[in-house]
């Protein structure tokens, strides 16, 4: 007999009672882990798609608006390409794939595209001090860190247009939207004249039924000599990840650049962080819940369990058991229930996220192990709070009333 | 030696206070078979388990081999009954959930024996009491005498030099009764002290010495059977 096996047998001897007392916290587990476990996997697949979009913050001019990015009107307005660097030496989390731009409206043969200067990734590479910064390495718990099996990443030249991170783009070579290469009867490796300057096509762009389909695209530092206004840009678009930016990364990037203006594709983050806020506040409300009923179901199964265990109590205080021995039986009880809880509500939990994920948010989620002691640590916690007044009172008890009750 | 020295017990929950033990004192002595008799709420158990260090008297000392036992901390005193003091109960008291070479056990887990030593102690304890076969059935797959004598054999697993019998047969058969009653004559003989609280006079009668108890007071101490093998 060791005091293990004894709490252990009482425990088997009272089944349907401990299923009883357990259930709430069981539940409440259940449903926290079930929560947690979506939403990870929810803002991971988000951010992967926040990815995929391409460029989430646009630092622009003051005087220009989100409409005028998209249509590729800067209103003649311009920030010095100085700005990249503040960004990238600030070395700020969060903060992935710069690309800074000059647009500018041209004419060719009568019609009207736009030129857009793009800085290729292999020139920020170049720069050391712009590495150190780190500006393409991407920061923990960016979307794309942990590959997601369902959820392929996009291929780099099928976003080349939306993410601007081109690797490699010499003086005289040219990207041309579909639009400007069907209007001008344009296939890889023709020459273009633009504004007097010889592009060569590098590639003609994917059809994106964007704005982006008459752009052309030169290398920055060319196009910024054919604007003829020194080394400015007039947009920086940067991928941001999306945790960072529900941290506050706008205003640090704000305050950074007081000239200019920084803003985000706002429907798509915003409804991001609002819901993370919203399952993050979910959350908590149920870890409230299950601290509240799930403790006063253990404590109110507790005290059912010392009185209906006085007599047993009694006599083995007749026995020689001290009070601490009493105390640490029914404590011991509590961390084996909270223990079951904490396992049980992790693996209900778990299957129950897994079979609701795709159901609910469409996506795939897999187990999460860190969960596991997550939800051990609360339930044991909750229970052997709950359970200490209960324990307390047993180890309290006078054995002489409990042997004299018949 | 037991003694009890001028112990008083009074409840003052509800008026008008109870005295239900006044002004006891006792000697008792190694190798003593007592039987205590007197009509119901008399103070018989109240005496018994005030005697076994399990209600603190409101004046007076009880003394077990000299130590006064409520000038012991609780767990001290827990710990010296376990050690000294077994108890029988007329309703048993065996833990239902633990079979009954478990119940055994207890006591000796309480003790700090290694569980081996416990399993081979409790189960030659059941053996004597010839419950070999019986060793892994829980008391509600045993008849009445048959959890009688596990706990018996759990009373003894200590080895305690002080036995305190409260009704001990008082749920039982007469024949399972004498068994019982040759069982604590048997202890007795052994060199243990027992005291034993009864309803019965034929059982009282058993006993070396019978004390009546009225209204919390010894009203009259008989002598029953030869004191000359008394210590």
């Amino acid at each position: 007999m060791r005091l293990r096996k004894l709490v252990w047998k009482e425990l088997f001897e009272r089944k349907n009672q401990v299923i009883t007392g357990l259930l709430a916290i069981l539940l409440g587990i259940t449903v926290i882990v079930a929560i947690k476990n979506i939403t990870f996997y929810s803002e991971k697949a988000v951010a992967q798609e926040l990815d995929a979009l391409g460029a989430n913050i646009l630092v622009l001019p003051k005087s220009a608006t989100l409409q005028n990015y998209y249509s590729a009107d800067m209103q003649g307005e311009e920030f010095p390409e100085e700005y990249v660097e503040r960004l990238t030496q600030s070395n700020l989390q969060g903060v992935d794939n710069l690309s800074p731009k000059l647009s500018f409206p041209v004419e060719i043969q009568g019609h009207k595209f736009t030129l857009t200067g793009i800085l290729p990734k292999s020139e920020f590479q170049a720069k050391a001090l712009w590495q150190v910064a780190g500006v393409f390495s991407r920061p923990e718990g960016c979307g794309t860190v942990v590959p997601i099996p369902g959820l392929t990443p996009a291929q780099p030249k099928e976003t080349l247009v939306r993410t601007r991170v081109i690797e490699t783009l010499n003086n005289t070579e040219a990207l041309v939207g579909a639009d400007v290469a069907g209007t001008l009867g344009l296939k890889s490796n023709d020459t273009i004249s633009v504004m007097g300057k010889i592009f060569t096509v590098a590639a003609v762009l994917p059809q994106t039924g964007t704005v982006d389909d008459s752009r052309i695209f030169g290398h920055l530092h060319t196009v910024q000599q054919l604007a003829g206004k020194g080394r400015t840009i007039n947009v920086i678009e940067i991928v941001g990840c999306c945790d960072q930016i529900s941290k506050g990364l706008l205003p640090k990037i704000n305050g950074l650049l007081p000239e200019a203006k920084v803003v985000t594709i706002a429907q798509v983050v915003d409804t991001q962080i609002k819901t993370n806020r919203m399952m993050s506040n979910l959350s908590m409300v149920f870890v409230a819940v299950i601290v509240l009923v799930g403790g006063a179901s253990i404590a109110n199964y507790m005290y059912g369990n010392v009185h209906e265990r006085r007599r047993e109590i009694g006599t083995l205080m007749a026995l020689g058991a001290g009070s601490r021995l009493v105390l640490k039986m029914f404590l011991l009880k509590a961390l084996l229930l909270g223990l079951a809880g904490g396992v049980g509500g992790y693996v209900l939990g778990t299957i129950l996220a897994m079979f609701l994920g795709p159901k609910l948010a469409g996506i795939i989620v897999l187990p999460m192990p860190t969960l596991v002691l997550w939800a051990i640590g609360i339930s044991v916690l909750i229970a052997l709070v709950a359970s200490y007044f209960p324990a307390r009172r047993a180890a309290r008890l006078d054995p002489f009333a409990t042997l004299q009750e018949v | 030696m037991l003694k009890m020295e001028a112990v008083t017990k009074t409840y003052n929950h509800r008026r008008p206070a109870v005295t239900v033990l006044n002004d006891v004192t006792l000697e008792i002595h190694r190798g003593d078979f007592i039987s205590i008799v007197g009509p119901s709420g008399s103070g018989k158990s109240t005496l018994l388990l005030a005697m076994g260090g399990m209600l603190s008297p409101s004046s007076g000392r009880v003394v077990l081999d000299g130590e006064s036992l409520y000038e012991l901390a609780p767990d001290g005193r827990a710990a010296l009954r376990g050690q000294k003091i077994g108890f029988v109960f007329q309703t048993f008291n065996l833990v239902p959930y633990l079979s009954a070479l478990e119940n055994v056990q207890v006591p000796l887990f309480l003790a700090g024996m290694i569980e081996a030593d416990q399993k081979e102690r409790a189960a030659s304890l059941l053996e004597r009491f010839g419950l070999g076969d019986r060793l892994t059935h829980k008391p509600s797959e045993l008849s009445v005498g048959q959890q009688q004598r596990v706990a018996l054999a759990r009373m003894l697993a200590n080895d305690p030099s002080v036995i305190l019998a409260d009704e001990p047969t008082g749920s039982l058969d007469p024949e399972t009764s004498s068994q019982v009653i040759a069982f604590l004559e048997e202890t007795n003989r052994e060199g243990r002290t027992v005291v034993m609280v009864t309803h019965d006079p034929q059982i009282a009668r058993r006993a070396k010495r019978t004390l009546r108890l009225d209204g919390g007071r010894i009203s009259y101490e008989e002598q029953t059977r030869d004191l000359a093998s008394v210590a």
